[in-house]
């Protein structure tokens, strides 16, 4: 029962890590990319529609992390090439993903896809408790975690990352040090819309293993959420997404449960606990003084 | 090649209005290649979509019943965006204020007086103003981020409307369909011309509302206020204004304005409540702030040309079966359009052929 449990929160807290982590390099090199949930649902599509190609959902993951990316360059080509509003393109690009998600996968509604199959290693999967949760999880939720460590190390102890974070910080004089700022962005943004696109996919090919629309019920913006409850450290992100996954988890058991709330004021709950974790977070203002990237949001034009 | 932008010495003043002109043509263009990857006959489907609705009375009642919200949150937003408070919980504040307004009819149905239409208006106003409230406090008390509250607070209003519908505000003799009672008819917004249509006074309401915003904006100290506020902070901290005020200003102007669009959607046209009162207007209304260049007067001819999306949309779908997801996908584009051409106005556009080696070569 107890390992059930785990296990669902583990597959609930997967796809916000993943567009959480994405997002954080993508703030942490300042800029606020607020179509997440625009490029996780083309993701979600994107999974499907490779997975139904092809029979293959590695394929699939795949394809998703592509769909997402190709939305996060047309975001990219605005937002740096052309110095748009980056609020407003970001919402832009949540309506345009939310819109063209459900054209491509409106033929495919309600059919099932071949779930993502678990790792199976004879003795470690079999391991009480643990054993499961540790060795006997998909492929995605590896690459969750590694992507974690990696994304840490990259911003913490290499080179890139020193600079990304600087151009985050000051992008007016990471340029004039000669950093190319547009160039670490672009990559950035590519990156956070891969994050996404794989996130969704999760959604598609694991979580709830068929298409429908809309099918990433605000989680895009839980992501960004996270971001901000994590003060743009990696570390947090991984602990803030297991809480959610955890509170959207405990809701459906309460569900279950037959507990005399209406059910529609339990699904409400993760998005209360949102703004509950904002408020919480953001009420500490040294913290967010320290770790928002400071150039965040702002556009920028190099002046030669 | 690459892109330069080159910022211009003043901000051009015909760019300005041409912008969203370019922007709604390009978006046009777009429509009609994916119409034709569809599989449609492009300039049939344009027709449709574009000309056809404007062609018949009814249909161009059907066109103010939705142009309405569109306008009244379409104005209330641009408040919020020139003054830089990020508001995008319109369709939250529209079910709120909606199910404010609910609460005469609804609940006290054997209530017939000529103050209950005009009481059910105030209801909403306050509701949606008070529910944008929300993030407005939170930014202003604890700094708050009000884009992730204002939107977390829709997803809320969502669930809210559908319990209500579903449970305790269900029509008892309504055959368990989630829906509200039948308002009745001294609780329904009159109708502009009913020989021909269904267009009521909110129409009308909607864009008095939205002059009265410009008149605030254009002419006052407030409107004044905003514009300092939104493009430098800190002058305006100088100046003396308060920018914890205008939070709350902007926040709750825009929440009672969608409010307003609310009662005027479930008081007018639809008559009851349903578990979805709205196919997204309170995020369309993002598109007609930014359509109409942030100014109300904007937001009244881009409110129009977005409810033609969305009745176009519907012909489409019953005479070409386009899928009413095309809908959203050109709204989108549109928004991206428009923000795109708005760089032109800042900024000119230079591409370069050389390459970079060459350039860096010759600096």
């Amino acid at each position: 029962m107890i390992e059930a449990i785990l296990l669902t929160i583990v597959t609930a807290s997967t796809p916000l890590l993943l567009a959480a982590i994405g997002e954080l390099v993508v703030e942490r090199s300042g800029v606020l990319n607020l179509g997440v949930e625009g490029m996780m649902v083309m993701g979600a599509v994107g999974g499907f529609l490779g997975m139904m190609w092809t029979g293959n959902p590695f394929i699939g993951a795949i394809v998703g992390i592509l769909f997402g990316m190709a939305l996060s360059a047309l975001f990219g080509f605005l937002v740096l090439s052309l110095a748009t509003n980056q609020y407003a393109t970001g919402l832009a690009l949540t309506i345009l993903g939310l819109g063209l998600s459900g054209l491509l996968g409106e033929a495919y509604v309600g059919r099932s896809a071949i779930r993502m199959p678990a790792l199976d290693i004879p003795v470690l999967t079999d391991l009480p408790i643990i054993g499961r949760l540790v060795f006997g999880q998909d492929l995605i939720f590896y690459v969750s975690i590694a992507l974690v460590i990696g994304v840490a190390w990259f911003l913490f102890s290499t080179k890139q990352g020193l600079t990304l974070r600087a151009i985050g910080d000051n992008h007016a004089s990471a340029h004039a040090l000669g950093i190319k700022v547009i160039r670490y962005r672009y990559l950035a943004v590519l990156f956070g819309g891969g994050c996404a696109g794989l996130a969704g996919a999760y959604l598609s090919l694991v979580y709830t293993p068929q298409w429908a629309e809309n099918m990433t019920a605000g989680r895009g913006w839980i992501a960004l959420a996270l971001v901000v409850f994590a003060s743009w450290r990696p570390a947090r992100v991984l602990a803030g997404a297991y809480l959610f996954g955890a509170v959207s988890i405990g809701q459906l058991h309460a569900q279950a449960l037959g507990i005399a709330i209406p059910s529609q004021l339990l699904t409400a709950l993760p998005y209360l606990a949102t703004i509950v974790v904002l408020v919480i977070i953001s009420q500490n203002r040294r913290l967010t003084m320290i770790n928002t990237p400071a150039s965040l949001g702002k556009s920028f034009v190099p002046d030669r | 090649m690459r892109i330069e932008l080159i910022k211009r010495g003043t901000p051009s003043a015909t760019l300005r209005y041409l912008s969203p002109i370019i922007g709604l043509t390009l978006a046009v263009i777009t429509g009609a290649i994916m119409f034709a990857i569809m599989g449609k006959d492009p300039a049939v489907a344009l027709y449709v979509y574009f000309v056809e609705p404007l062609t018949e009375a009814w249909s161009v009642h059907e066109l103010l019943i939705k142009a309405a919200p569109l306008i009244l949150m379409g104005a209330g937003l641009s408040v919020c965006y020139l003054s830089n408070n990020w508001n995008i919980g319109a369709e939250g504040q529209f079910i709120v204020g909606a199910l404010a307004g609910s609460i005469f009819p609804v609940l006290f149905t054997g209530f017939d007086s000529f103050i209950v239409l005009p009481s059910m208006v105030i209801f909403a106003m306050v509701g949606g103003a008070l529910y944008a409230g929300i993030p407005a406090l939170l930014k202003a008390k604890f700094n708050t981020n009000e884009i992730l509250t204002s939107l977390m607070l829709v997803y809320v209003a969502e669930r809210l409307l559908d319990w209500l519908v579903r449970g305790p505000w269900r029509n008892p003799g309504g055959m368990n369909f989630p829906e509200s009672v039948r308002f009745p008819e001294f609780a329904r917004i009159p109708q502009l011309m009913p020989a021909d249509g269904r267009a009521n006074w909110g129409f009308i309401a909607s864009v008095i509302v939205a002059i009265a915003i410009w008149v605030m904006l254009s002419r006052t100290l407030k409107g004044f206020e905003v514009k300092v506020i939104g493009t430098s902070p800190r002058a305006g901290r100088f100046a003396g204004f308060s920018a914890t005020n205008m939070i709350f200003f902007s926040f709750m102007l825009a929440g009672a304005c969608a409010g307003l669009a609310g009662i005027i959607e479930v008081a007018g046209a639809s008559g009851q409540l349903r578990p979805i009162i709205s196919p997204g207007y309170g995020f369309t209304a993002i598109i007609v702030a930014f359509l109409g260049r942030l100014n109300p007067l904007g937001a009244i001819v881009a409110g129009l040309v977005l409810a033609l999306t969305y009745l176009g949309g519907e012909a489409a779908q019953i005479s070409l079966q386009i899928s009413d997801k095309a809908t959203r996908v050109f709204q989108g584009a549109l928004l991206l359009y428009v923000l795109a051409c708005d760089t032109l106005i800042l900024y000119r556009v230079r591409f370069t052929r050389t390459p970079r080696a060459t350039v860096e070569a010759a600096e």
